[in-house]
């Protein structure tokens, strides 16, 4: 029996929400071939890593060190290496965000394996079969990786958590001796109001040149606002590139390519770079004056309307329903 | 300064992809061809170093058939150096083995500095640059938006979720360029005419093991057609009312 590895990741020392993803797409694996879900989390002692078997893993390692507080490329990649030696994997899995992004790439290098980045499905034929969007989600590609250990990140919010009662076992060690650093991540600066970042959001509510002014964000605040703390503000290219709102807001092809329940696109015309990024929403809605914009073809619902008008009364009606 | 940039022509963002008979590859012709975006960041990068520096050569490097040849011209005109072309006859879908090939080319250069773009638009793979860094057994940062560079070490800050993480290393290292690293230039007139003259150096490749196998290419599924459910704030209640009933997302 061979394992699936997969690997968790920490924040503060609390596991992300995307990390039970990542179980959940490792079960999938395991059920196909029998082996069993390995967690690894790599991060400070007192991480808590406890109740995993609920969520789908058979067990799981803390390699605990106060070392690995933040994100150090590697430590976390040297780390990993001797826990997939140690495992004999059938298939490593993590999560397509800032973190998995570098260190899944580092450990494809020194495993001399195979890579599937941001991968939206799963399946095992005698060798994972990974599903993943190329030419910024242009069309769709379905790869069969081979050899030992093979890489795949998977793209937030594509699994949907398990719930499950494995035994989770918790076993806590030490960063290997002799892991090396070539590199290290000196601090991590954070805004002055935590944010949910876009990419990891389950409602998004997205802004474009129709608000007319940075100011008018207000409105596409307060809508975040009323969905409550699962939701957050994504803007168009054209307000970032205008200094409206931060790149890190950005959706499409140089941004963020996101995957919420519900995508909200207020005075965005729907240009295919813009769609790039958000057309694997589960629902897209869209506000827009203009009936033909494009965006109202790949929208599930739309409003046709002045996003001034609409706008607020629709922040109103949502958060009448999440308070009730 | 000795600074490499690895570059790849991708097809324009504009582009509507079409699958080719195949099943596994799309349809070329009539597709407008260019330096992947976020190479231009990688490129407008060391054009700056350099000439902060004064002094130093930036040499542009790609893993492709002889059509890439373009694409080397474009980064002459900008303002490189010269170009080495690595050619193959098409290219591999493990992104480890492009890696290797780049990886071997570059080990011996004697590089202060090896750029990439963060992502290739194409295979969208994010892991190129970070594979060569560790290959060649150098620091490498990913995803960088800020970079600075002086007596022999930098620091780069990145972008992650809801922060910006501020790294430190020692040169010689790899970085790959995010969106916001600074603003590309555009090849003046006079650029273009010069990159005709620059050196461009054609040598053959090939990758040995591949372990990524392409079984089939689609586009994606079309999305069931949408509708307009009100016109101004009357369409906000029947919209509430399609989220809750038939979305089921409220
Ligand atoms: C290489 C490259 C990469 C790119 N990457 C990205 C990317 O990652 N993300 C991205 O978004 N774009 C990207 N773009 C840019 C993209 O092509 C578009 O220019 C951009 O998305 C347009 O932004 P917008 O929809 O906000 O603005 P516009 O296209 O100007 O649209 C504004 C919309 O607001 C509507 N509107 C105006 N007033 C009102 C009102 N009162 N009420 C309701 N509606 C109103 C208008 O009808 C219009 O549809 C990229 C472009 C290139 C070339
Ligand atoms: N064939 C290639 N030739 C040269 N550089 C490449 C090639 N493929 C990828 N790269 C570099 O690696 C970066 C990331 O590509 P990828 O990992 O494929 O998304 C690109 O932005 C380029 O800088």
């Amino acid at each position: 029996m061979g394992t699936v590895l997969a690997v968790l990741e920490q924040r503060d020392g609390t596991l992300k929400k995307v990390s039970y993803e990542v179980l959940s797409a490792a079960r999938q694996i395991a059920e196909k071939t029998g082996d069993v879900v390995h967690a690894v989390v790599l991060g400070p002692p007192e991480t808590d890593v406890t109740g995993l078997g609920a969520y789908g893993a058979d067990n799981v390692t803390l390699v605990g060190d106060g070392r690995l507080e933040l994100y150090q490329a590697g430590l976390y990649a040297g780390a990993l290496v001797e826990s997939v030696n140690a495992a004999g994997s059938t298939a490593i899995l993590l999560a397509a965000t800032a973190l998995g992004k570098d260190l899944a790439p580092r450990i494809v290098a020194r495993l001399g394996s195979a890579l599937a980045s941001d991968v939206i499905g799963l399946d095992y034929d005698n060798g994972i079969i990974a599903v993943r969007p190329v030419y910024s989600g242009k069309a769709i590609a379905k790869v069969k990786l081979s050899g030992a250990a093979p890489v795949v990140s998977v793209r937030p919010n594509a699994f949907a958590p398990l719930s499950d009662s494995r035994a989770g076992e918790v076993t806590q060690v030490a960063l290997g001796e002799g892991i090396v650093a070539r590199s290290e991540t000196v601090q991590v600066k954070e805004p002055a109001t935590a944010t949910l970042d876009v990419a990891e959001a389950s409602v998004i509510v997205s802004g474009g040149r129709g608000l007319k002014e940075p100011e008018n964000f207000k409105l596409i605040e307060d809508l975040v606002a009323a969905f409550g703390g699962d939701a957050a503000v994504g803007a168009s290219r054209a307000v970032v590139d205008a200094g409206w709102r931060s790149h890190a807001e950005q959706v499409g092809q140089t941004g963020k390519t996101v995957s919420p329940k519900l995508y909200i696109a207020v005075g965005i015309s729907g240009a295919i770079q813009h769609i790039a990024g958000m057309r694997t929403a589960k629902v897209i809605v869209a506000i827009n004056r203009d009936k033909d914009a494009p965006i109202f073809k790949i929208a599930d619902y739309g409003i046709v309307g002045d996003l001034f008008e609409v706008v607020p009364k629709l922040a109103e009606e949502i958060a009448k329903i999440k308070q009730s | 300064m000795k600074i490499a940039v690895c570059i790849k022509r991708v097809p324009d963002t504009e582009t509507r992809i079409k699958i080719a008979d195949d099943g596994k590859s799309i349809v070329e012709a009539g597709i407008k061809f260019t330096l992947n975006p976020y190479d231009e960041y990688a490129m407008e990068e060391a054009l700056k170093l350099k000439e902060a520096a004064g002094e130093g050569e930036v040499i542009a490097i790609a893993v492709g058939t002889d059509s890439s040849q373009e694409t080397i011209r474009t980064t002459l005109a900008m303002g490189a150096d010269r170009g080495i072309l690595l050619r193959m006859e098409d290219a591999p879908h493990d992104v480890l083995a492009t890696a290797r090939i780049l990886a071997t080319e570059l080990r011996d250069g004697d590089y202060d500095l090896i750029l990439f773009g963060k992502l290739a638009i194409d295979d969208y793979s994010q892991a190129v640059g970070t594979m060569v860094g560790e290959l060649l057994g150098i620091p490498s940062v990913s995803a960088v938006a800020t970079l600075t560079i002086s007596d022999g070490k930098g620091t780069a800050e990145r972008e992650i979720e809801g922060g910006v993480e501020v790294v430190e290393f020692a040169l010689p290292a790899v970085i790959t360029a995010d969106k916001g690293l600074n603003e590309p230039r555009y090849p003046a007139l006079r650029g273009i005419m010069m990159a005709k003259k620059k050196p461009l150096e054609v040598r053959d490749v090939s990758w040995d093991s591949v372990q990524v196998e392409l079984l089939s290419l689609e586009l994606p599924p079309a999305r069931a057609a949408g509708r307009i459910v009100g016109e101004g704030v009357a369409g906000v209640g029947a919209l509430i009312e399609v989220l809750k009933s038939e979305a089921k997302v409220l």
